[in-house]
């Protein structure tokens, strides 16, 4: 076995019942090749300092759970390799979300946006069970596939300055979502999300920095879906002039 | 238990600083500004070409002035990168399926540059450069 060096770990604490603001706090910790900053702040909980507050599950990039700025990039801890980051790692909650304790962000806002694209196909009238299953090609599944992969992490706000300077913004990956729906082939649901999708708050409040696309652990490219729905969105404006359809 | 939330201000002013992709994305931006700059002189030489020859001589005396040039060649490199940074994100912006799979990035960014080429070449000819 190879010998372990010894990091710094500098972990923002903000602990509301006593805390005014957050202060930051440095851990010794380990640094085995395979460990993530997940791994370290498991070892601060488990043999250091019990009150730490994070939020983590899966350990393997699919929970969206661990999401946090590492050393100022947003990042999931579990996906963070020590390794690759020196003798000191500092470790903050998610930027542009307020922070709730320790590394725990509050979600709300972004549950409520979440909702308000419904995410989720929308039938004009259901088919009947007895009718059988909707079918997909393979092409028609393509088109929308890689925005089916966002696990909700919240690393494109983080990245989103625009999402930092209005909170309003619908923001990447709810916007990536909606797309996503508007795309298949099964849902009839566009006309109802393009109340938020064209609105102020959506899609035209983002002016394409592309930092949610570079930081998406899961490559679903938000930046992507969010100036295809520019285009469709002006396509709509246009169209009704011509009496087309919305 | 009541909530506490903190919540971190972020700059109205400098947020651009924090940020190397911001910067970029500041640079793709603030490079427009040139462009509007030399469309403005463009447009100042065709209301000088409407006003007759000797307005439009002096005009084009005046664009040989040492600063007319540096300006042409600012706002030229400026442009350059302008027009490429947003060539550069067209494939997210405009994805084609063709069949079952998705056309490759690069064949939809090297399409603009082959069509700027092109254009620069109709251009270059019609004015017999």
């Amino acid at each position: 076995m190879s010998e372990t060096s010894t990091i710094t770990i500098e972990v923002m604490r903000y602990r509301p019942e006593t805390d005014s603001e957050p202060v930051f706090q440095s851990y010794p910790v380990p640094c085995p090749k395979e460990w993530v900053v997940l791994d370290a702040l498991n070892y601060i909980k488990d043999t250091i300092d019990s009150s730490l507050s994070y939020r983590w599950s899966c350990h393997m990039a699919v929970c969206g759970s661990c999401g946090m700025m590492v050393n100022g990039e947003p990042m999931l801890a579990c996906k963070a390799f020590l390794r690759d980051m020196g003798d000191t790692v500092r470790v903050e909650p998610l930027l542009n979300f307020p922070i709730e304790r320790d590394l725990v962000v509050a979600m709300d806002d972004f549950i409520e946006k979440l909702t308000s694209i419904k995410p989720y196909i929308i039938r004009k009238t259901e088919k009947p069970v007895e009718e059988g299953t909707y079918l997909q090609t393979p092409a028609q599944l393509k088109r929308y596939k890689q925005y089916t992969l966002c696990i909700n992490c919240l690393l494109c706000y983080s990245a989103c300055p625009q999402y930092g300077l209005n909170p309003d913004f619908i923001g990447p990956s709810a916007l990536a979502l909606a797309h996503r729906y508007n795309l298949d082939n099964r849902d009839e649901g566009r006309a109802l999300r393009q109340e938020f999708v064209a609105s102020h708050e959506g899609v035209w409040e983002c002016s394409f920095v592309g930092a949610c696309s570079e930081v998406c652990p899961k490559h679903v490219d938000p930046a992507s879906a969010v100036q295809q729905m520019k285009i469709a969105s002006t396509k709509d404006y246009f169209l009704g002039f011509l009496g087309g359809n919305r | 238990m009541s909530r506490k939330p903190y919540i971190r201000p972020m700059s109205k002013t400098s947020w651009y600083l924090r940020d190397g992709r911001y910067k970029r994305y500041m640079a793709r931006e603030v490079t427009c500004l040139l462009i509007g700059a030399y469309t403005g002189v463009f447009a100042m030489g065709i209301w000088r070409l409407a006003e007759g020859r000797e307005a439009f001589t002096a005009f084009m005396a005046a664009l040989h002035a040492p600063g007319a040039i540096m300006f042409h060649l600012v706002a030229l490199a400026f442009s350059i990168y302008h027009s490429t940074t947003w060539f550069n994100v067209t494939p997210q912006a405009m994805p084609l399926m063709k069949g079952e799979d998705f056309v490759p990035g690069t064949l939809i960014v090297g399409a603009h540059y082959a069509a700027w080429a092109v254009a620069s070449l109709v251009i270059l000819i019609a004015v017999g450069a």
